[in-house]
């Protein structure tokens, strides 16, 4: 099939960037969206112009890597898929397809469609984890019996590839639903509930210095997620905050 | 770190707005529940009106009360305001396309623009009315209480109130709806038992209430006497 793709372009984080329109043929609907870009990549490398510069790694929906709002959503049309799980099957032949990168303070640009999300990570390090003393004693798995249903709601939590699918689509670019899984994949744990006040607040506080927007709770992110974390998650780390910052000296 | 954090946080901003929104929607259902006496037109009815009008600006436990009303609506109008200057900056550049409504309603995205709307509602209407029943020229009823009654028919006797009134009890549902909910949320309060339960009852109480303030003006206007 044809398709014309308008795409952002952007030379570097000073650039002021664009949007640039590319015809392209012979695109097959068997190809991925990032498969589909690598054979305009491609092209555009033979006729000696820049390639498009767009992050990417597992390709099967693992890493949270892939990113682009496509025509208009984070990931594209399609629920519970990335980027590198969405298929040209889901476009028709002469379409027009917007991509840009995803909009955010806190996700600054580096190239094209490429952008920072070193702020998660930031997040994620100010206590997202559990000390562990590594002397040797080791404790077995097995002596510490948890709930199946904590068990099951943790690892749903767990389940978040930090994509910033969540901040991509809310109108506030909030990164509530991504620090919630974070927050809550611990706070379920008893191995996590040692931690569990420092780490609310302290995360809590990364995410609001690093300059992502409020949660106003309009529900975008939960139903862009490709993992389907749930707004529950969200509840938990109000309610934990709430605790922690009334209950810690 | 933790008083910073029950006062200047992200979330700390959002437990403010949902327990003064949460607030008005108390005071909705009392002001309701008095205001309903107005569809009552008779002379006994004006007697009625008044005399719990002048109760209510005069008891000391609803004076406090009112302060209290008058605060928070304040903060809410406020903390709300700050948080939406937070939430634009955080996305200094719009998507040039994007399909909003594919993962979210639009009033849940428009509260800022809903409630400033609900803001300039409450300011004309508590000139027209609240005001004058502390400050301005009343007449006096039969029983030698303020006449606020009879301030409030000859308003609704012009088509422009009436229809200032209803639509801004059109926008006031559309808060509502998004914001009764949203307030559990934002307490933390979502549990896949009782969530269901609370968007039903949010979205009741957003639709029933406006309707039964909308319901007063439209009343009157229909029932006005032509000339007194
Ligand atoms: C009778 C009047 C009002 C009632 C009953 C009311 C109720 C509520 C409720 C229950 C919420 C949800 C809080 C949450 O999400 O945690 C809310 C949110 C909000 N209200 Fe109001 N409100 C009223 C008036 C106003 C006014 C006058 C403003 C003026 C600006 C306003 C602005 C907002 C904003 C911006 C939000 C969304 C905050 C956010 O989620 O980011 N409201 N309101
Ligand atoms: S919560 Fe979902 S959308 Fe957000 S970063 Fe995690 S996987 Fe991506
Ligand atoms: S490239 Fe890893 S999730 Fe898409």
């Amino acid at each position: 099939m044809k398709l014309t793709l308008k795409i952002w372009r952007q030379k570097g984080p000073k650039d002021k960037g664009k949007i640039v329109d590319y015809p392209v043929n012979d695109v097959s609907e068997d190809m991925s969206f990032l498969e589909m870009l690598d054979v305009l990549n491609d092209d555009l490398v033979r006729k000696g112009e820049e390639p498009i510069a767009f992050d990417h790694d597992c390709r099967e929906g693992i890493c949270g890597a892939c990113s682009l709002f496509i025509n208009g959503e984070a990931h594209g049309p399609g629920r519970m898929i990335t980027t590198c799980q969405l298929h040209m099957r889901k476009f028709k032949d002469g379409d027009t397809i917007h991509v840009e990168p995803w909009r955010a303070e806190a996700f600054p640009v580096i190239k094209d469609l490429a952008v920072d999300r070193g702020a998660f990570d930031r997040i994620q390090a100010a206590g997202g984890f559990v000390s562990v003393n590594t002397n040797g004693n080791l404790v077995d798995g097995n002596a510490l019996p948890i709930p199946k249903a904590d068990a099951d709601t943790a690892f749903d939590a767990a389940t978040c590839i930090g994509c910033g699918a969540c901040v991509a689509t809310c109108t506030n670019s909030s990164a509530m639903l991504f620090v919630a899984a974070k927050v809550s994949q611990f706070a379920l744990l008893p191995q996590g509930k040692v931690e569990a006040k420092n780490r609310v607040l302290a995360m809590v506080e990364q995410m609001d210095k690093e300059g992502f927007g409020n949660c106003s709770n309009t529900g975008a992110c939960e139903v862009e997620c490709p993992k389907g974390i749930s707004l529950e998650h969200i509840a938990r780390m109000n309610r934990e905050y709430l605790a922690a910052s009334v209950t810690k000296e | 770190m933790s008083r910073s954090a029950l006062l200047g946080s992200s979330l700390a901003k959002k437990y403010w707005m949902a327990l003064t929104g949460l607030f008005l929607c108390v005071f909705l259902i009392a002001h309701l529940a008095g205001n309903l006496q107005l569809l009552d037109m008779s002379p006994a009815g004006q007697l009625k009106f008044n005399a719990y009008a002048k109760f209510m600006t005069t008891f000391p436990v609803v004076k406090i009360v009112s302060y209290l009303l008058y605060a928070s609506i304040l903060f809410h109008a406020f903390d709300g305001i700050i948080l939406t200057i937070q939430n634009r900056k955080a996305r200094p550049i719009k998507y040039a396309y994007e399909k909003a409504n594919a993962s979210s309603k639009w009033y849940s995205r428009q509260m800022a623009l809903l409630g400033m709307l609900v803001l300039v509602f409450i300011v004309l209407h508590m000139k027209h009315f609240w005001y004058e029943m502390h400050w301005g020229p009343l007449g006096m009823d039969a029983d030698g209480n303020k006449d606020l009654y009879t301030l409030v028919a000859a308003a609704f006797a012009q088509p422009l109130y009436v229809l200032v009134y209803v639509a801004s009890m059109v926008v006031l549902a559309f808060h509502l709806m998004h914001g009764f909910q949203s307030a559990f949320q934002s307490m933390g309060l979502n549990h896949p038992k009782y969530m269901p339960i609370i968007k039903t009852v949010g979205i009741f109480f957003a639709v029933i209430a406006p309707l039964f303030f909308a319901l007063i003006p439209v009343w009157m206007f229909v029932n006005a006497s032509p000339v007194q």
